[in-house]
């Protein structure tokens, strides 16, 4: 049963309401997409005045999840939605919760940028920034899209990205640990982009969590906690 | 409001070759058994291909499922679907219909009900029966309620008699509100209480299985959640199924439901399946409003 059919209601204020969760929570994930893309690029490029951009974009995002999540308390209460209704309705309140952990994530990020532009670079570590955070930048992306488009097949095949994510994470994590033992002196410094890349990790965690919530929705399976090979 | 629903029934149904909405009657290919989970190891009621017509018209088609051992199986589906026919075919209700006709296996504890040997009232007993529309009657309380015991001869002597009604008054939730005036005319009650007078009454004979058509229909929510929470205790003692036109109180009450779509059973499956991820199309049209 791939089709959702959400705009087949016998009640056509039905077919809005569910449509205006959904067109909120896409127009909520293009705002967080722009928040890690923009922390990257302040940490990159020592930016402070994107990363103080990005903290203050923050507070936009938590109200969003907030009145999303009323939307869906209230249309739970006045619907009862059932069956694939129901599933879009949970799927959403699951997906805006990460969306807004992705965007707290992203505020750390913004947060390092500042420390790093005020005690000069770290000496090593961009790109792995770079690179890591082009793989969960894709990995959210493309988590959006399968939900945009209810492909749970998509779904599938972005959660597998998350495997690369966390082995490129932890490679990344002992070329540090080389750096800081080589040049105690730049500890300080190197423990920034360490953070940052914790965070674009945990972007990449929450990524594949929204692509569980898109394989729950179309296909009414939890896969979360399952072996990935099994998931398919 | 309701001119408008009906506009958008009717758009709908105009609309129904539309790729993605389900089709209404012709062409639609039921599956050749209701998909799901019909049937269980340990059944109390089991009924095979049973087909009822009425006069030519065949209202019920090859339906095969089970009713478990204090079970509670919800039956949900749009008006004129078959259910109320298929569930008063179970206890020979339709015997009362000169022109209905029921073919197919009937069994309870494994005896077929339509046996001539099986007197349709002896059956009646055993599987109890509650109505949309409360129906008391003009009698008093106690007679209501004691009339079944009497007529099949379960108590001997007044004390006996007594014991049942007060029994199957409190298993009804309504002993506390009734027992000052259990010489008052049943009629007398409200709405709700005469439902539970009337489940009193059905239970009174203590029968197997008690099945419900509608039963809360006519009730307040105060009145439905009370015999909700009546249903939820009955079935330590009894097997039940219930017809409703409320998918809520299908999803509160039932452990499995069976959906129907014009006469035949599309399918069945334990309740938190079918209103989480519902096998069928149809199902998932049915339950999430999408036609009416």
């Amino acid at each position: 049963m791939d089709k959702l059919n959400l705009d087949q209601h016998i009640s056509r204020q039905f077919n809005e309401d569910l449509e205006e969760i959904k067109t909120s929570m896409l127009e909520m994930g293009g705002l967080v997409e722009m928040q890690v893309g923009d922390a990257i690029r302040a940490l990159e490029d020592a930016d402070s005045n994107l990363a103080e951009k990005v903290i203050e974009v923050e507070s936009r995002i938590d109200e969003m999840e907030m009145d999303i999540d009323e939307t869906c308390t209230t249309l739970i209460a006045r619907r009862q939605p059932a069956a694939s209704d129901l599933r879009l309705v949970t799927a959403v309140s699951k997906t805006i919760r990460d969306l807004e952990r992705i965007g707290d994530e992203a505020q750390k990020i913004a947060k390092m940028a500042i420390h790093l532009s005020e005690e000069g670079s770290a000496p090593r570590g961009y790109t792995e920034v770079r690179h890591i955070g082009n793989c969960v930048r894709k990995m959210l992306n493309d988590s959006l899209d399968a939900f945009s488009r209810f492909d749970a097949e998509s779904a599938i095949a972005t959660m597998k990205a998350d495997r690369q994510v966390d082995m490129d994470y932890k490679s990344a994590l002992r070329e540090m640990i080389t750096y800081m033992m080589e040049d105690p002196r730049s500890i300080s410094r190197s423990m920034n982009i360490l953070w940052a890349l914790r965070s674009l990790e945990r972007v990449g965690d929450h990524a594949k969590n929204i692509c569980e919530h898109v394989v729950y929705l179309v296909q009414g399976r939890d896969i979360r906690h399952k072996n990935p090979d099994t998931r398919g | 409001m309701v001119n408008k629903l009906v506009t958008d029934t009717a758009v709908m149904l105009e609309e129904k070759k539309k790729p993605g909405v389900a089709e209404q009657s012709e062409g639609m290919v039921y599956p050749e058994q209701a998909i799901g989970m019909p049937f269980v190891t340990n059944p109390k009621m089991s009924m095979r291909n049973v087909n009822v017509f009425y006069g030519d018209k065949q209202a019920i088609h090859q339906v095969s499922v089970d009713i478990g051992q204090n079970e509670v199986v919800a039956m949900i589906g749009p008006s004129g679907c078959g259910k109320s026919t298929f569930l008063r075919s179970i206890n020979r209700m339709n015997d009362t219909i000169d022109i209905c006709r029921v073919e197919g296996d009937l069994t309870l504890d494994g005896e077929d009900i339509y046996s001539p040997k099986m007197d349709p009232v002896a059956l009646r007993a055993r599987v109890g029966m509650v109505f949309q529309k409360p129906n008391p009657f003009p009698k008093s309380i106690y007679d209501n309620v004691s009339y079944g015991p009497r007529l099949h001869g379960l108590a001997s002597r007044r004390a006996e008699l007594d014991e049942i009604v007060e029994r199957s008054l409190r298993r009804a939730g309504l002993w506390t509100e009734v027992k000052d005036r259990l010489d008052q005319p049943g009629t007398g009650l409200s709405g709700g209480q005469q439902q539970r007078l009337c489940i009193a009454r059905a239970i009174a004979i203590s029968p197997e299985v008690i099945l419900m058509d509608e039963p809360c229909s006519a009730l307040d929510p105060i009145a439905t959640a009370k015999i909700e929470e009546l249903i939820a205790e009955l079935t330590e003692n009894y097997t039940i199924a219930i017809v409703t036109h409320s998918m809520q109180q299908a999803a509160r009450v039932s452990h499995r439901t069976a959906y129907f779509h014009l006469g035949h059973l599309v399918e069945v499956n334990d309740t938190e399946k079918v209103f989480t991820a519902p096998e069928h199309e149809l199902t998932e049209a049915y339950i999430t409003g999408r036609f009416g």
